[in-house]
């Protein structure tokens, strides 16, 4: 019961957060409102036992990658966004299209119930120790490479953003 | 006691808000923030089913589309400077030298 409760005021808190994502004119309220979603997205995981990804969907998501948004966003002196008229074409088209896709999603979700078993809370442990085992087991070799990815994304980051010759 | 399913619809809520975001906004940080909404809903159906399943692999998959999506917003972020560097506008619709 405890599990559906919190379940149920983090689900909302993250759709609010996203819909708030969509409404606000200027990017640093979307970056915001993007911060209250991965926050209620790692409560979400603490709820599912999985407590190593919890710790780093703040660290790594909420912590690293939104403070980059928010430092170009600065950088940048981003303003509003100003619509064009071609713009508007999206959200007439957009908006029903994409409603009647998660209607029928979660329709069917909730139609054909992919899994019988009702998770209790603490029920499912996903402690460190064996994640850390499978990554340093039988997930070594994609653990390595995603190493030479992130000196990729470094460099890539370093060589795009230099000042150019002039 | 929760169900799958509810997990599953909050994920696909999310990532249906996050295509939303990317097709309704016209500024390309907050397209940006909608790809990593799209990421994110996807690493929570992920995480549902390693704890409905007990398959622990689901975890370090999400482990990996997050160092992806750390890569991805530092080399976007550097292309978002590039960008403005040289066109001096975030809004994607005054972007269109390859348009036809």
């Amino acid at each position: 019961m405890l599990h559906l409760v919190l379940f149920f005021i983090f689900a909302i808190i993250c759709v609010a957060g996203a819909v708030n994502l969509l409404a606000q004119r200027h990017p640093i309220d979307s970056a915001l409102s993007l911060i209250v979603v991965m926050g209620s997205l790692a409560v979400l995981y603490l709820l599912l036992g999985a407590e190593f990804v919890a710790a780093i969907q703040i660290i790594v998501y909420a912590g690293a990658v939104m403070v980059l948004f928010v430092f170009v966003i600065m950088l940048l002196n981003a303003g509003a966004e100003e619509h064009s008229g071609r713009s508007y074409v999206a959200w007439f088209l957009g908006i029903p299209a994409l409603a009647s896709l998660a209607a029928l999603v979660v329709y069917s979700l909730v139609r054909h119930e992919p899994s019988s078993r009702r998770l209790a809370l603490g029920e499912s442990q996903g402690y460190v120790s064996p994640v850390a085992h499978l990554l340093f087991k039988d997930f070594l070799l994609p653990f390595e490479v995603t190493s030479v990815l992130i000196l990729i994304a470094i460099m890539g980051a370093v060589v795009l953003a230099q000042r150019g010759e002039d | 006691m929760v169900p799958l399913s509810y997990y599953l619809g909050l994920s696909a809520i999310l990532f249906c808000l996050g295509v939303l975001g990317f097709l309704i906004k016209r500024n390309i940080i907050t397209l940006f923030m909608s790809i990593e909404l799209m990421l994110n809903a996807v690493n929570l159906s992920f995480v549902a089913f390693s704890a409905y399943l007990h398959k622990l692999s689901a975890q370090v998959f999400v482990f990996f589309v997050m160092v992806v999506a750390a890569a991805e917003a530092a080399v976007g972020l550097a292309i978002i400077i590039a960008l403005y560097r040289s066109r001096q506008t975030l809004n994607v619709d005054r972007v269109d030298l390859l348009k036809l």
